[in-house]
């Protein structure tokens, strides 16, 4: 099949100047690539025949494409772990017969180890260690050499004022390549790896481990203890120790080569020193191991490896790289994972479902997003329609029955994923199975996943739907029809505040009237809270807002764009209602009253609003937490519109500095123009930016930055910046402006 | 030292199609520039009665959706089977092509494609009948989609 890009096929006409590829290196070493990356795919040979044949083609290229074939091969050394032992086989074979080209090679790899932990790509670093260190198996590198650097790794947790989770890595480098090399560099050097394993044993055993917790999916240790990963790595290496070193998963090529590799001379590896701790290096973060399931679960065929076996480990760092490297390509993706070698021996479909609900439910976040997750299990399940189906509803099961102790955060990423599946499966599933839940308390763990799956099965689909997939006996559990609720209906008492008005203010939107008019007809609602005439009318007036907007919400009701365009339209009336602190929640109090039956739609609202200015996420943050929403504190949207804020918040905090940051910049560069003013400070000031920017796509307003004044005297810098920025405006989209402002009260 | 490997990870779910609007105002390349750094997405085979809050909830999973047009029959001026969903970042129409394009909803496989951006009169459809233009000429029973082709129909 081709892998040329889509680019290339229709480049004819498409591009002015197409480039013309008549360079044949270009091509040659292109070829090189695929014919690496590709070693033993789609063959009928045997893979030792293919690695045989490839390491032939390549020693005879290395006269003309040695820097390419280096490179090439550090990188998958690098990207692809999953294929290990094929490629240090490959480099076996060919030290074999170039032994300079084997020296190089392991120079390149030294080389790109300390770039890579330069970077803080330690994952990547990682695997370059595990590749290194199973070049010892290919007689390659000398076992002494990377002792060696194996005992500088381990020397890190002897350093002093340095995070934990420095030596962690260097600790977790150390036992996660012993699988790999174990046997070979105890055969070689026992006094020595005995000593280094001591060490480990005494770092793991006085390192702190609070952060377990947090991490933890579940809190209960039965059925399985959620373990901190070294310490489950350490006990897998000690039950691998105890069976002197007998590894039977790892698929080894090299030894069907050992006859030609151990004729080969080995290269000692340079010593090597870990980079010292700087203060941006930015270790892993520790995680917890995932495991829901045990030899117990699979009923047939082969039997799971124990969670202390070091074959468990082994699969369950495959699998995640295979994902890490495929996660794009969901058909691919789950191709390679339903094609592990070695799958005819362990229960493949079981450790799959584990390791992808382990990264969905990791915390804080999973590696990739959520719905990658959702579509691999379909592929996954498209591939193997008679037996994988079967095993993600035995694990679907069995979340459902440990939901008491698991971790909030990890039930909603279920509710999403387990909704978002049955509305690619026509909604099928067992109910029935799940009546237990029906004699709980609602608010308990188990009919609230039931509710909370419903509500979003309908948000997928639509009420009627949910009411048909559904057992009778489940309807208390359904969610309410998605209608909206207008108090000033046909049914609303005669008495009701406001009524008459309503009908006013609807005729006037119906008939298309400006936002000065709505305003003008709009002053003769009656404020409830003010007893004397305020001229202006502006004060906060709940009523108004609530005349107003239920009306208007009411005529735009139709969909989420009708809403949309309601509210665009009426922006400058909304502005002007809700000008106050008070206003603003009181339009997300109205906005919720009328939509209460429709989250999704208060959710969507929210965030038009919020968009648009007319309230702020402090508003919202307050209206969540206020004693009228209490009884849905509990609900699962009201946390999803919260999150939502606060992300919204956080990525403009983000602009904003960003955008703070640079201006920084450019005005250092311009010292000679800055303005400096001193002030001798008496009382406690404080002194506010506020940075009001106008973008071409929406109007934000910028949290103001607040700068505490000590006692003393002190240096204000205070950056005229408009000035400063006239000369580098951008005009056709921003506009800077800065207020200068003295505030007594705190912000809060 | 780093090279990409580009013959080993492809991401083709986001790759452009070989469609190309035929009343697209601006040459193929000034059309496939857009597509290439387009956050706006067609959606298609869509049911007649999935509705906009549905798509909202589904093409959320990828990311803030910025809005969303749906498709409407030129006469009838009701929906017609597609829409086209617009995001705040290219990265999230990205994931939205890698995990949604080929998947379920209302219980039909849809199709997303990169889409220029959307300019009024994009969201009609096209066929002689005011709806889309694959509704004119096909032969099967669907439905979600008013029925049998209008061709069908006619005769």
């Amino acid at each position: 099949m081709s892998r040329r890009r889509h680019s290339d096929e229709s480049d004819a006409g498409s591009q002015p100047h197409k480039r013309r590829r008549t360079s044949e290196p270009i091509e040659i070493e292109d070829r090189l690539e695929s014919l690496i990356c590709r070693v033993g795919e789609k063959s009928t040979s045997s893979l030792e025949s293919n690695l045989e044949g490839l390491a032939g083609v390549l020693e005879a290229d290395l006269p003309n494409y040695k820097s390419k074939i280096l490179r090439i091969l550090c990188a998958v050394a690098r990207i692809l772990p999953e294929k290990l032992t094929v490629y240090t086989t490959l480099v076996g074979l060919l030290n074999a017969r170039n032994y300079n080209f084997g020296g190089e090679f392991v120079e390149a790899m030294i080389r790109q180890l300390k770039e890579t932990l330069k970077s803080n790509l330690y994952s990547e670093a990682l695997y370059l260690v595990r590749f290194l260190s199973d070049l010892v198996n290919c007689h390659v590198i000398a076992a002494p050499s990377m002792v060696a650097m194996f005992e500088n790794f381990v020397s890190v947790t002897q350093e002093e004022d340095i995070p934990q989770v420095r030596s962690d890595w260097y600790v977790y480098a150390v036992l996660s390549s012993l699988p790999w090399v174990g046997k070979e560099l105890y055969e070689k050097k026992d006094v020595e790896m005995d000593r280094l394993l001591n060490q480990i044993e005494g770092y793991l055993k006085r390192r702190q481990k609070t952060h377990v917790p947090m991490l933890q999916v579940w809190t209960a240790e039965k059925p399985h203890p959620q373990e901190e990963y070294l310490d489950c790595l350490w006990a897998q290496v000690q039950k691998l120790k105890k069976d002197r070193w007998q590894e039977r998963h790892i698929l080894r090529p090299y030894i069907a080569f050992d006859s030609v590799l151990c004729e080969a001379l080995q290269h000692n590896l340079p010593p090597f020193t870990p980079p010292a701790h700087s203060d941006d290096a930015v270790y892993p973060m520790p995680h917890v191991v995932f495991r829901m399931f045990d030899y117990t679960d699979a009923p047939e065929g082969p039997v799971m490896p124990g969670s202390h076996s070091v074959e468990r480990f082994v699969i369950e760092e495959n699998l995640h790289c295979i994902i890490k490297s495929h996660w794009r390509e969901r058909k691919t993706c789950a191709a390679q994972l339903l094609s592990y070698p070695g799958k005819n021996k362990i229960p493949l479909n079981y450790h799959i479902v584990e390791v992808i609900f382990g990264e969905l439910f990791q915390l804080p976040g999973p590696p990739h997003i959520d719905v990658m997750y959702t579509a691999l299990l379909i592929e996954l399940c498209k591939l193997q329609p008679g037996s994988l189906p079967q095993v993600l509803a035995q694990a679907t099961e069995m979340m459902y029955m440990r939901l008491d102790t698991m971790n909030t955060t990890c039930i909603d990423r279920l509710i999403n994923w387990f909704s978002h599946h049955l509305s690619n499966f026509q909604f099928r599933w067992s109910w029935d199975d799940w009546a237990d839940c029906l004699t709980q308390d609602i608010e308990k763990p188990k009919p609230k996943f039931v509710k909370e799956v419903l509500e979003k099965c309908m948000r997928l689909s639509y009420h009627q739907r949910i009411v048909d997939i559904v057992p009778p006996s489940f309807t208390a559990l359904i969610p309410a029809n998605p209608v909206c609720s207008y108090k000033y209906g046909d049914e609303a008492d005669s008495s009701l505040p406001g009524l008459a008005m309503t009908t006013t203010v609807g005729n006037a939107i119906k008939n298309r009237a400006s936002n000065e008019e709505i305003l003008i007809v709009l002053k003769d609602v009656p404020n409830p809270n003010q007893d004397d005439d305020d001229d202006e009318g502006d004060g906060f007036n709940p009523l108004k807002i609530e005349v107003f907007l239920q009306t208007l919400l009411h005529l735009a009701a139709k969909s989420s764009s009708h809403s949309f365009s309601a509210l665009a339209k009426f922006h400058e009336v909304l502005k002007t209602l809700t000008d106050s602190d008070e206003g603003k929640l009181h339009i997300l109090r109205v906005l919720y009253e009328f939509w209460r039956n429709h989250p999704q739609m208060i959710s969507v609202l929210v965030d038009k609003l919020i968009r648009t200015q007319i309230v702020d996420c402090a508003a919202v943050a307050n209206w969540i937490f206020s004693p009228e929403m209490a009884h849905d504190f509990t609900r699962f949207y009201v946390w999803e519109i919260l999150h939502s804020t606060i992300r919204k918040m956080n990525k403009h905090v983000q602009k904003i500095q960003k955008e703070l940051d640079e201006a920084k910049v450019k005005l250092e560069k311009q010292q000679n123009k800055k303005q400096l003013v001193r002030i001798d400070q008496t009382d406690n000031w404080r002194f506010g930016f506020w940075l009001v920017t106008m973008s071409s796509h929406s109007i934000e307003l910028v949290p103001e930055t607040t700068y505490a004044v000590e006692e003393g005297l002190l240096h204000f810098f205070i950056f005229f910046i408009f000035y400063f920025f006239k000369s580098y405006l951008d005009s056709q989209t921003l506009q800077k402006l800065l207020l200068f402002r003295r505030k007594q009260s705190s912000y809060a | 030292m780093s090279i990409k490997l580009n013959a080993l990870f492809s991401d083709s779910y986001v790759d452009i199609s070989q469609y190309r609007d035929q009343h697209f105002k601006g040459n193929r390349y000034e059309q496939e520039k857009l597509l290439k750094q387009s956050c706006t997405l067609y959606v298609g085979n869509l049911s007649f009665y999935t509705t906009e809050e549905q798509v909202h909830e589904l093409f959320s999973k990828s990311g803030d959706v910025k809005r969303i047009i749906i498709g409407l029959d030129k006469v009838k001026k009701t929906a017609c089977g597609f829409c086209f969903v617009e995001y705040y970042t290219r990265a999230d129409a990205e994931n939205a092509m890698r995990f949604i394009n080929g998947t379920r909803l209302d219980d039909r496989i849809i199709r997303t494609d990169w889409d220029a951006g959307f300019k009024e009169g994009r969201q009609f459809g096209r066929g002689k009948s005011g709806g889309q233009v694959r509704d004119e000429y096909r032969q099967d029973y669907d439905p979600a989609r008013g029925g049998y082709g209008k061709l069908v129909q006619k005769s």
